[in-house]
């Protein structure tokens, strides 16, 4: 039996995490995207290396794989920052100071994020993401911080709670 | 002393979440544990009015009282008040059911919303669920088609196509497998209508899609729902599982021999993937590209097969339809356009929320009389109705029936019923640059109108905009020049895109040119507006 340490690495490895999610989805039709779902909620990314295996395991090409997880703003090939942001830049928000807002977290995280791209700061703390419509657009501006929703965000508000993560840490 | 525990509900919605509801209840059962009170928290849906969410109701002998905006702070106020007995306080307005933005309210589809506990089969059923499904089952294919091309229902998505005759298609149409496709990738900001059904009343969508696959002669479904509705994506997962397991789903649908299968698929944040045949795309496991039409996916769609795609509040509302009859729906709205939309009132407004009215309400009445005015107090300059795709209304146009004919007569359109409200300090160039932003951010690429022009429309814009300067080495920018430019790419761009991510992305920068074209720096309305 092996030693819980070899454990806990064996099903936190990204090839091991990779064929388990195979090996469950795979014969589903259309199964690419619930595939890259798994491994990026269990990864927290899709890494470069486990493209050649689900490519294989669907009988798909590298390149198909590839522009499948590149073409969807929500799937990233990089692990993201310690904490991930998002600040909502549509146009509800838009009307109640988000492009403020936005470039006060800009700021604040020290991510500089351009059009519909992320940003990680240097010191690898934050990943502030863009996005567009949490459906709180009667509460804006709307931003998630670590997976968790929040509306009606001031920059104090922003302050407040990105002090608390910090506070944590 | 009675020991019967008192209900209280707290909304589960993500608006309320997002307002700290989580924290409100968690705070209102340990003061009532300290405090030796029984209490039964049930986590409802949201009523829409969320200018007051946290919005916490009381259930008492004269109805439910409600309570808003609550925070967990106010909480251990509102007992020593009496908040469980419904008792006045500041943050009370009465009966629930009496707060005149619900009481003038028709609501059909989201009758059920904020009232029940979304995932109990139990409040479903009590309040008519399941009725529309049990008047299907007795009935043949063709006669729930005709019930639902009689309702006049018509696509809630946005492009407003009649119902019943996509349902005709694909019920005509010969093949071993046809699938039936909810679209729930509302990308459009300022709209959350299909969040608040999936998060607030699931089993509505899950019934009409079950009559749709008993209409068409479908075995399965999928619900494509956006990645960032990841409460949607949970409840509607386990409202499936619930009703599956209660024989609502599955092989024997109430024991009729029926079956139907439905999966929750989440998406992948791309916009485009509202566009119905990128959305198949999607679903398959590719990248969101937009197919060519025809062949119409309800002939060649999902894998190749007849599929039924509509919007969520589509087959939200065929439930009733089939339960009431369809005179009973068609008696609602004008013209053509019939029927309740579950219109979204957002943006800059006071009173935000969520308003189900019969076509034919005024976008005035909507703003003043439910939206109380901008929520800054300033006055309210532009509005754009239908998403980032739709037009910027001008005021001039505020007394228009909301009705899909009556808007596509001015330029603009009803779409999926989103109303985003801009005060005065909104910058109608930038908010035209933006559309032209969006739409390069998220084109798919395919065509190239909406791939190139959207870029070119950015720079166009920003010539436009560029403030006057001698100084400046080389030649001036000719702002009319420009302008006309900029008219020209639009044109391109609405008569040559293969969808209406490149087709539509027009509408609010013209519309935003033609109505506000000082803020161009064009000092008189430009004449040539078309």
């Amino acid at each position: 039996m092996p030693a819980p340490s070899a454990a806990a690495n064996a099903a936190t490895h990204p090839e091991a995490i990779t064929r388990m999610v195979l090996a469950r989805r795979a014969q589903e039709p259309g199964a690419l995207l619930p595939i890259l779902h798994e491994v990026q909620d269990a990864l927290g990314h899709v890494p470069r290396e486990v493209v050649p295996q689900i490519a294989d395991a669907l009988n798909l090409s590298r390149a198909e794989v590839h522009g499948v997880v590149t073409y969807y703003h929500h799937f990233r090939s990089e692990a993201p920052g310690q904490h991930v942001v998002q600040v909502c830049r549509a146009e509800a928000c838009q009307s109640m100071g988000a492009d403020a807002l936005f470039e006060h977290a800009q700021a604040r995280l020290g991510c500089h994020a351009h059009g519909g791209h992320g940003s990680t700061s240097a010191d690898g703390a934050f990943t502030l993401n863009p996005v567009f419509c949490l459906g709180l657009c009667a509460s804006s501006p709307a931003v998630v911080v670590d997976g968790k929703l929040h509306a009606r965000v001031t920059p104090q508000r922003f302050d407040q709670l990105i002090g608390k993560l910090e506070a944590a840490a | 002393m009675s020991t019967a525990p008192i209900t209280v509900y707290v909304p589960r919605d993500s608006a309320a979440l997002a307002v700290g509801a989580d924290e409100v209840a968690d705070t209102l059962q340990a003061e009532c544990a300290r405090r030796g009170i029984a209490l039964k928290l049930v986590r409802n849906g949201s009523r829409g009015l969320f200018w007051l969410e946290t919005l916490v109701e009381v259930a008492t002998p004269r109805g439910r009282v409600a309570y808003g905006p609550v925070s967990a702070d106010d909480v251990a106020g509102l007992l020593d008040a009496g908040l469980l007995n419904g008792a006045p306080h500041p943050l009370c307005h009465g009966p629930t059911e009496q707060i005149p933005y619900l009481a003038k309210q028709e609501r059909l589809c989201f009758a059920r919303m904020g009232v029940t506990d979304p995932l109990s089969l139990a409040d479903y059923e009590r309040l008519e669920g399941w009725a529309g499904l049990r008047a299907a089952l007795a009935m043949p294919g063709d006669t729930i088609v005709q019930q639902v091309l009689d309702s006049g229902l018509r696509g809630r998505g946005g492009a407003a196509f009649p119902t019943g005759i996509k349902w005709k298609t694909v019920a005509g149409a010969q093949a071993a497998q046809k699938y039936v496709v909810c679209n729930a990738d509302e990308g459009d900001s300022g709209t959350f209508s299909d969040r608040m059904t999936m998060e607030g009343d699931p089993f509505m969508l899950i019934e009409g899609m079950t009559i749709a696959a008993l209409a068409v002669g479908a075995t399965r479904g999928y619900v494509y729902v956006r990645s960032e509705y990841p409460d949607a994506v949970a409840t509607m997962s386990e409202a499936v599982v619930r009703a599956q397991a209660a024989g609502f789903l599955g092989d024997d649908i109430l024991g009729s021999g029926r079956s139907f299968h439905l999966e929750i698929r989440k998406a992948a944040g791309a916009y485009v993937c509202g566009e119905e045949t990128a959305m198949l795309e999607s679903l398959e496991g590719k990248r969101g590209i937009v197919r060519a039409k025809p062949p119409l996916p309800a002939i060649e769609g999902l894998f190749g097969k007849p599929t039924v795609i509509n919007n969520v509040i589509s087959f939200a509302s065929v439930p009733l339809i089939l339960a009431r009859g369809a005179a009973f729906y068609r008696d609602y709205g004008v013209g053509r356009s019939r029927g309740t939309l579950p219109i979204q009132l957002a943006g800059n407004i006071k009173h935000g929320g969520l308003v189900e009215k019969a076509f034919g309400i005024t976008l005035r009445e909507l703003m003043i009389d439910f939206g109380g005015g901008s929520a800054s107090g300033r006055p309210i300059k532009a509005v754009q109705v239908g998403g980032p795709l739709g037009a910027y209304v001008p005021e001039s146009q505020w007394d228009l029936p909301l009705d899909y004919e009556a808007y596509a007569a001015v330029g603009a359109v009803v779409g999926h019923g989103g109303i985003v409200v801009h005060d005065d300090t909104a910058d109608m160039a930038k908010l035209a640059r933006y559309a032209m932003e969006f739409c390069a951010i998220e084109s798919c690429g395919k065509c190239t109108p909406c791939r190139i022009g959207s870029t070119r429309g950015v720079e166009v814009i920003d010539r436009i905009v560029a403030p006057p300067s001698s100084t400046r080495n080389g030649p001036q920018h000719n702002r009319p020049q420009q302008v006309q430019l900029l008219r020209d790419l639009c044109d391109t761009m609405l008569n040559g895109s293969l969808c209406a991510m490149g087709g539509m992305t027009p509408y609010p920068v013209l519309s935003a040119l033609n109505h506000y074209p000082q803020d161009f720096g064009l000092a008189t309305p430009d004449r040539e507006a078309a």
